[in-house]
């Protein structure tokens, strides 16, 4: 489903990816950890072509994302054939990022009414859904300043699944939450893992990543460090940066 | 049985007594000194200006109904509105294009508030009004010197209202350019990423997402420019525009009752700035949407010294 190939990323002089190839099989979650500032946002990012990179190829269900290939040349897209890419690809970040001047329901309902032109009562049905899925029914009619963190977060999540993306990004998406909150929104993410969703989560719950994730990446100063199994890596780390990070953050 | 302070609902807090907080609130006496002295200068100023046979109160009651005023009240009125709109028509557009990735459109709205906003009104609404001077016709057509599909003569396009129109209109724009910008750029930039996540092109994140929570920062200073438009457009009397302030000082040329067509004129600005204000208001609580949290924490923070906080 996504296919990662030697990208780099570079903001101003410094280099924050430095060639970095990964894949993710249709259905696959792939869990990505690393320390503070080593690069995961960005990867995210890259992918969801919210940051353009410098070099090497992105491809989602086989479209290169930001690019056509014509006459053996690149073409950059058009900003229709990008939000077009963007429509398939579900991203949930730390902050949420829910609109604050519309309700759960309205925030939800808002990619397909606009982006789609679904109308609104096909699009408020399917909304109502995607919020009982998440376990928010009950608080369609309010805003996300009524809400915990725990769930605008699965608002959040029920936003991009409205969409139906082919994959769902997650950055880093239960760190802004507070711990007894943090359960909630993974028991979410479990149930879409299992659902067959194709999903990249960058995080710190290395629990989450045993028990969900079908490969663990560790990037370290925007080079992948180690790679595999996460019940094998995380049981035998490899290099001796990924142990010492692992002591750090278990 | 346990006593468990600050556990209630347990049988044990059925049987402890109620404990009504009754407190006399310490003396005043700096703030009751301070109220009386204030209400004495307010009683006092009435009272001189209620039996001041100077101020022909008569005369001002007269005339605040005269045909000739309500018209010029009436011509206030649209060039607030329309002068008003202009504005913010001309500093959306600036301010989008202010915070474009062209670089040409950037220097060309800067360019644009740096020339409104460094040469005074005053200036402008001549200019407009004598534009013929500079161009004696105006025309749709090829550019430069190509053929002309229609042209105008600059004296019958100009009069003093259009004249009014475009120097109040434009030189607002530039004003309005910040106040927009400052609005845009107060959405967090998560807001356009989510929306643009959601494959939103960027005129449906800017009209869906951005201007939206942008208004809340935008609609209290444009509040505060319209209430000003409202008393601005009385320098429109320089180039004889018919509004308000023009027709007062047309009547005490004839009738020399100079400081009562003043006070007419000024009681109907207080009018129509208190409509605005009350109009604001409400204006100001529809962008509040979703923010029910956030005014009365403000409340709270504007009021120092009040009651709730003492
Ligand atoms: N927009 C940006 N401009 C400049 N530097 C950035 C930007 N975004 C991220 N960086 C830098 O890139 C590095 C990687 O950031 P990020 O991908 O957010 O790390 P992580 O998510 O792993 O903590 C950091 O050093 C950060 O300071
Ligand atoms: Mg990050």
């Amino acid at each position: 489903m996504v296919r990662i190939s030697s990208v780099r990323k570079c903001f101003g002089a410094v280099e924050v990816l430095k060639g970095i190839s990964l894949d993710v099989p249709v259905g696959g979650v792939v869990c990505v950890v690393g320390p503070s500032g080593s690069g995961k946002s960005t990867l995210l990012r890259c992918v969801n072509r919210l940051e353009t990179i410098d070099s090497g190829r992105i491809w989602v269900d086989g479209d290169l994302i930001g690019y056509a290939e014509r006459d053996g040349r690149l073409h950059h897209l058009s900003p229709a054939a990008l939000s077009r890419q963007k429509q398939d690809i579900g991203m949930v970040f730390q902050r949420f990022h829910l609109f604050p001047h519309r309700t759960a329901l309205e925030n939800v309902m808002e990619g397909p009414v606009v982006v789609r032109g679904v109308p609104k009562d096909k699009a408020r049905t399917r909304a109502m859904e995607l919020l009982e899925r998440v376990g928010l029914a009950d608080r369609a009619g309010h805003y996300p300043a009524q809400l915990s963190g725990g769930q605008q977060q699965r608002v959040a999540i029920a936003r991009s699944l409205a969409m139906d993306p082919k994959l769902m990004l997650f950055d880093e998406p239960t760190s802004a939450l507070d711990p007894e909150l943090v359960q909630e929104v993974l028991a979410v993410m479990r149930d879409l893992a299992a659902s067959g969703m194709t999903m990249m989560v960058v995080t710190h719950e290395m629990g989450f990543a045993r028990e969900v994730g079908d490969d663990l990446i560790f990037i370290d100063g925007g080079v992948v460090v180690e790679r595999g199994n996460p019940r094998e890596v995380l049981a035998a780390p490899r290099h001796e940066r990924f142990r010492a990070f692992l002591g750090q953050v278990l | 049985m346990t006593k468990t302070p600050g556990a209630p609902g347990t049988s044990a807090a059925a049987q402890e007594p109620d404990l009504p907080i009754d407190a006399i609130r310490p003396p005043r006496p700096g703030r009751w000194i301070a109220a009386l002295v204030a209400g004495f200068v307010l009683v006092w100023l009435a009272y001189t200006i209620i039996v001041n046979e100077n101020l022909h109160w008569d005369v001002i009651v007269a005339y605040l109904g005269d045909g000739r005023v309500l018209g010029g009240l009436w011509v206030t009125i649209q060039l607030t509105v329309l002068s008003m709109a202009i504005g913010l028509a001309l500093g959306v557009l600036a301010a989008v294009m202010q915070l474009s990735g062209s670089a040409v459109l950037r220097g060309a709205s800067a360019l644009y508030t740096w020339f409104f906003r460094g040469t005074p009104l005053l200036v402008q609404l001549i200019f407009w009004f004598n534009i013929g001077l500079v161009f004696p016709t105006f025309g749709i057509g090829v550019p430069f010197d190509g053929p002309k599909l229609f042209q105008w003569q600059a004296n019958e396009l100009i009069t003093p209202f259009t004249a009014a129109l475009l120097g109040l209109g434009i030189n607002e724009g530039a004003y309005m350019a910040e106040i927009v910008r400052a609005g845009i750029r107060s959405v967090d930039p998560g807001q356009r990423e989510a929306a643009e996540s959601l494959g939103m092109s960027h005129r449906q994140v800017l009209r869906r997402v951005v201007l939206p929570q942008a208004m809340r920062v935008i609609v209290p200073p444009t509040g505060n420019q319209f209430i000003s438009m409202l008393k601005t457009t009385s320098m429109v009397s320089v180039i004889a525009g018919a509004e308000l302030l023009t027709v007062s000082q047309r009547i005490y040329l004839g009738n020399f009752e100079v400081i009562a067509m003043l006070i007419v004129a000024s009681i109907w600005y207080m009018v129509l700035t208190t409509i605005a204000s009350v109009g604001q208001h409400f204006l100001e609580k529809r962008f509040e949407r979703g923010h029910h949290a956030l005014p009365a924490r403000i409340r709270r923070n504007l009021r120092p010294f009040g009651r709730g906080n003492a």
